[in-house]
């Protein structure tokens, strides 16, 4: 009985820090996410688009980004290209990262939706005489959205995972206030409190998916 | 009158259709028929602005065809999946036409009650049969006040007494003046219609 105590005024105790690095981890996962999502669909126009070199340029971003690991690309960001004199500050640079990363991502799953679009609706809105973003905002942007909530719903929950990335360029966020907390006091107590909290976190995302995946569920 | 004066149409050097020329008069009804290959669809998305021609003219009136002039209804419909019925009749008329809402809603409500889909105005395309489908098809076509509306098989996807409904609807379509280009593969169907029939032949490879 004393040892639970002990435990939850320990808990208690080191409970703000591991608060304080889970707003770090949110900040970086809602900030990639406001920001990757709008230049995801960007990309993926550039990717459909019928000007060659903006395609090759676009596709080779794409390439880059899904070619290496995002530890790789995080520790260039800000570890490499002070070297040639660019220099982020660290959560700058930890949102650089994910932001192009997640992005690069995001589009790929975009232009596949937009491609399993048929081509029929396209002629059907046309000869309806609907111009051009009339068609994408009434007919073809509802039927991507529905197509691309799933894959989107697994990124979003890998990048909350992802964001503990952010530990190697010294960012103190969930995952290193855990882990500072368990190397200071000798005890597992920080780290299983950590996979509580992620687990808490995703757990959200997976139920706000559900939600919205039920709201499209009204048609096939 | 819609016209139809030397039309050409190749693709990737190959001809598909070659001096085609034809007339439909207000009000008429022109069935083609042909071989799978014949170049039917190609005739049909040339008119309705969907495939570019090579040469040739399309006249409506004697004056060039514009765009929303020609109604299409598609062999597999194309119907907006996450639009229901009423919206899928009403959308373009608001978008385009700009009516209110309400207007596009009660034309489109109209519509479909005189194609005996108003029951079905608030299902969404999954929940109806190939029939229905058709059915907000045409009533989503009409409901442009095309010139001119264009099928594409419309009786290929229905049984024999479907069949004979779609013949009676277009048949009763064309009282009220409606020039209608029908594609077709079926024989009795073409026999029901029974009017001005165009035959197109596959071109001979050379
Ligand atoms: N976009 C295209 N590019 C190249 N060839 C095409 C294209 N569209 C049609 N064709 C070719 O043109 C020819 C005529 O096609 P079309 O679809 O018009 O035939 P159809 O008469 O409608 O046949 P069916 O009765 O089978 O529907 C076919 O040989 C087809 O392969
Ligand atoms: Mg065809």
């Amino acid at each position: 009985m004393q040892e639970v105590e002990r435990i939850m005024k320990y808990v208690m105790q080191i409970l703000p820090a591991l608060l304080s690095g889970t707003g770090m981890t949110l900040r970086i996962f809602c900030w990639t996410l406001v920001l990757s999502l709008p230049l995801g669909i960007l990309v993926a126009v550039g990717e459909l688009s019928k000007f060659n070199p903006l395609e090759w340029l676009v596709r080779f971003y794409v390439w880059i980004m899904r070619g290496t690991p995002l530890l790789l690309q995080l520790i260039f960001v800000f570890y490499g290209l002070p070297l040639i004199h660019i220099v982020f500050p660290r959560y700058q640079a930890a949102l650089f990262a994910f932001v192009l990363n997640y992005a690069a991502y995001f589009a790929e799953i975009f232009r596949g939706g937009l491609q399993s679009v048929p081509q029929g609706q396209f002629e059907a809105a046309k000869v309806l005489r609907l111009s051009h973003w009339q068609a994408l905002q009434h007919v073809i942007i509802p039927q991507v959205v529905k197509i691309v909530l799933p894959s989107i719903g697994n990124e979003v929950i890998n990048l909350v995972k992802d964001s503990s990335l952010v530990y190697v360029i010294g960012l103190g966020d969930l995952l290193r206030a855990g882990n500072v907390a368990m190397a200071r006091d000798v005890t597992m107590v920080p780290l299983l409190l950590v996979g509580l909290i992620y687990l808490a976190l995703i757990s959200l995302c997976a139920f706000a998916q559900r939600k919205l995946e039920a709201h499209f569920s009204y048609y096939k | 009158m819609l016209e139809i004066k030397n039309l050409n149409k190749s693709f990737n050097g190959r001809p598909i259709l070659r001096d085609l020329s034809c007339q439909i008069p207000t009000g008429g009804i022109l069935t083609v028929v042909g071989p799978s290959g014949a170049g039917k669809t190609t005739l049909l998305r040339i008119i309705a602005g969907l495939e570019t021609k090579d040469s040739g003219q399309l006249l409506l009136n004697g004056q060039a065809i514009k765009q929303g002039q020609i109604g299409v209804v598609f062999q597999d419909f194309n119907l907006f999946p996450n639009l229901s019925v009423l919206q899928n009749v009403a959308l373009a008329p608001e978008l385009v036409l700009k009516k209110t809402k309400d207007e596009a809603q009660q034309t489109a409500k109209h519509l479909l009650t005189q194609l005996q889909m108003a029951e079905y105005q608030d299902q969404y395309p999954y929940q109806l049969s190939g029939g229905q489908k058709q059915r907000v098809a045409i009533a989503r076509a009409l409901a442009m006040q095309p010139a001119v509306l264009c099928y594409d098989e419309p009786t290929s996807a229905l049984d024999p007494n479907l069949r004979r409904a779609v013949g009676d609807l277009i048949l009763g379509l064309q009282k009220t003046g409606l020039t209608q280009l029908i594609i077709t593969h079926d024989m009795a169907f073409t026999q029901q219609i029974d009017q001005q029939v165009l035959r197109i032949k596959p071109l001979a490879e050379e």
